[in-house]
């Protein structure tokens, strides 16, 4: 690649996610089932990722965040709205490809460029199979390599996640949860992609692997050029591992800006409420925290809130906030933010 | 320390559970005061033996396969693992009562929550069923349950995971117990919620003078919540410090490593995360040394045969290592 497309495909987005919508039906009747509502897990979400990144998406449980994920890698076809991936042809230009409505044969092209490592290292990896097939199969619905190939790949995958080539032949059962998380990177790995949803990849792992499967992940990311959304609800996780930072709240995005702006200068008071009700590892910060707590749950995604979604536990909510929904605005140079009273 | 005010002395506390494929060693030899008023927060990673410690000073697991195979607990004069199960099931819930991570899996879903309250009133405190339903709503109000003469007579599922929380701790306190011992009751919950229920325990906690012992995997949580914290590992106690000692000076390398492996809210970003490399010891064999010596950075060769035992280095601050991370020393 020369330098100036280089220089223009930074500034272009990887990924673009336009006005993204995805409803779960709900469904009633027994032969004749009628469609009686839906979980509005994801309603109108925009963003953009730029190669190199790690966007962080943070939220709480409900939030839509995986669905989010889930719905860009396409294992879910989108209710509305549109994902744009940027790929590489042979010679060397980018060019934007459409995944929303793409099917079959088509589909499984793209996925060569965008791949995704899930939350629960016990169910995402299958136990009759071999750590050597689980991580060759991309490469095999791909048509890549011979079979020495591909077992040469696979133990080069394997090395670069930190585990032994002489692993091949064992069993997911035979492996820690953070050693399978390993394995379900070096699958991600295989296809080389450019883009990884990272959904809640070290939420299942003890504390002391988490911090060596991130390190894992900044490392290939640096080695590979690769471009993340990282997914979690840790939120001191997700400011160590993430460039940018979006906040989820009921299927919306309420607040998007660079890292370190939006942990020291949150604006939606939702960002400020989910900051300060993270406990930090010091007993005497701990004491003189003045800790703002959140009234109530979150209300169902079934039959959200009119208006603005967070009104009904914020603490500054006015008549405005029922009437009309805040839309995503940049009130700072990268820094937007969905509230009325900003 | 005062052996007169502690409310619960666990000494040498030893659990197994045989398996088909061996015997499992997850409790190894521990021994902690509890005292009148006082928080402990119990933190370790899964198979640390941080629950199966507290489940075996409540008898609550299944024998076979789980089988205690020494220690004493004293609580108010007699040793709880000596008593009839008769009468220990009169300190379940009274004296000593307890909440668990899974507040869906821990309340029964064919009752309602409101009987779920009554049932320990009317069992320990011999109240008429009225007075009991009087009490169980009094006690969802005070845990912060909206409208609770209605909500009473609701089902767990109609309860959010949150308020399901609350009503766990309304059924554990609806007797006052001497002791409340919370095992990752927020574990299961989004931050917000968490900063509720911790905020919640902590009023109630000061309201009723209860003693308390927190368990969790989560070093942020009890850094604002418990007077001292014990650090386990493999079924042992690594170190049992003050907790303003503990997080500023801690004394055992796994104390140490854990605490710098994760991310912090309030220093810089970025900077790189420090690692614990390898895996916990496989609890069928035991090492014979510390079992924390394979992933230790300081570790010595008498680390990896012999055991070393928790010593108090200064007043309340009880370590077990071999080394002075201070000086780098053999400790003698």
């Amino acid at each position: 690649m020369s330098q100036t497309t280089d220089a223009t495909a930074r500034s272009q987005p990887l990924l673009r996610v336009e006005n993204l919508v995805k409803h779960f039906p709900i469904r009633r009747g027994i032969i004749i089932q009628r469609q009686v509502g839906a979980v509005r897990a994801v309603d109108g979400v925009s963003l953009h990722i730029y190669p190199g990144e790690t966007l962080g998406l943070v939220g709480e449980s409900g939030c839509g965040k995986s669905t989010l994920g889930r719905t860009i890698v396409r294992l879910y076809k989108p209710t509305r709205g549109r994902v744009l991936l940027r790929v590489h042809n042979g010679n060397g230009r980018a060019q934007e490809v459409d995944l929303t409505d793409l099917k079959g044969k088509e589909l499984r092209r793209m996925r060569r460029h965008i791949q995704m490592v899930f939350q629960d290292p016990y169910a995402s990896l299958n136990p009759r199979m071999s750590v050597g097939q689980i991580i060759a199969e991309p490469l095999l619905v791909h048509g890549i390599g011979s079979p020495q190939e591909r077992e040469e790949r696979v133990k080069e995958l394997l090395t670069l996640v930190g585990l032994r080539p002489s692993h091949i032949s064992r069993y997911p059962h035979e492996f820690s949860g953070g050693q399978r998380q390993r394995i379900g990177i070096a699958r991600a790995l295989a296809l080389q992609p450019d883009f990884i949803v990272l959904d809640e990849p070290i939420s299942a792992l003890d504390v002391s692997i988490q911090a060596q499967v991130v390190n894992l992940l900044q490392e290939l990311q640096q080695k590979f050029r690769l471009t993340y959304l990282f997914i979690a609800h840790d939120l001191s996780m997700v400011r160590h591992i993430s460039d940018r930072t979006a906040v989820m709240y009921l299927g919306k995005i309420v607040e998007l800006a660079d890292r370190d702006e939006l942990y020291q200068h949150p604006l939606h008071p939702y960002t400020k409420a989910l900051l300060s009700a993270v406990p930090v590892p010091d007993p005497k910060k701990e004491r003189e925290k003045q800790r703002e707590i959140l009234q109530g749950d979150v209300p169902s995604p079934v039959n959200p809130p009119s208006g603005c979604r967070f009104r009904t536990r914020c603490p500054l909510a006015e008549a405005v906030c029922a009437e009309r929904e805040p839309e995503l605005r940049e009130v700072a140079p990268r820094h937007w933010v969905a509230c009325h009273l900003i | 320390m005062d052996a007169q005010t502690a409310v619960l002395d666990i000494r040498d506390l030893r659990t197994e559970f045989v398996t088909e494929e061996g015997v499992v060693h997850a409790v190894n030899g521990i021994s902690y005061r509890l005292h009148q008023g006082q928080t402990i927060g119990v933190v370790g990673e899964s198979g640390s033996g941080k629950s199966v410690s507290v489940l075996s000073v409540l008898r609550l697991l299944p024998s076979p396969p789980a089988r205690i195979v020494g220690g004493e607990v004293w609580f108010k004069g007699q040793d709880l693992l000596k008593l009839p199960e008769k009468e220990m099931r009169r300190i379940r819930g009274k004296e000593i009562a307890m909440i668990f991570q899974d507040p869906m899996t821990s309340l029964n879903p064919v009752l309602t929550i409101g009987f779920q309250i009554m049932e320990p009133l009317m069992l320990h405190l011999h109240m008429g069923k009225k007075e009991a339903r009087e009490r169980a709503i009094e006690l969802l109000h005070m845990v912060g349950i909206p409208e609770p003469q209605k909500r009473v007579d609701d089902y767990p599922h109609q309860f959010s995971g949150g308020m399901r929380q609350r009503a766990m701790i309304a059924m554990a306190l609806a007797c006052q117990p001497t002791v409340l011992i919370a095992d990752e009751p927020t574990t299961a919950l989004d931050v917000t919620i968490q900063a509720q229920i911790v905020d919640l325990v902590k009023r109630l906690r000061d309201e009723l003078g209860m003693a308390l012992i927190w368990i969790t995997h989560d070093l942020g949580v009890v850094a604002g919540l418990a007077d001292r914290v014990i650090v386990m590992y493999a079924g042992l106690i690594m170190e049992d410090a003050p907790v303003d000692e503990l997080y500023e000076h801690p004394q055992h390398p796994y104390t140490r490593a854990l605490l710098r492996s994760l991310p912090r809210m309030d220093e810089e970003a970025g900077r790189p995360l420090e690692t614990i490399e390898g895996l916990p010891p496989d609890l069928l064999q035991m090492p014979q040394g510390c079992p924390f010596a394979p992933r230790c950075t300081y570790v010595r060769p008498e680390c990896r045969t012999q055991r070393p035992p928790l010593v108090e280095i200064q007043p309340g601050h009880r370590v077990a290592c071999w080394v002075d991370l201070e000086t780098g020393a053999l400790r003698s």
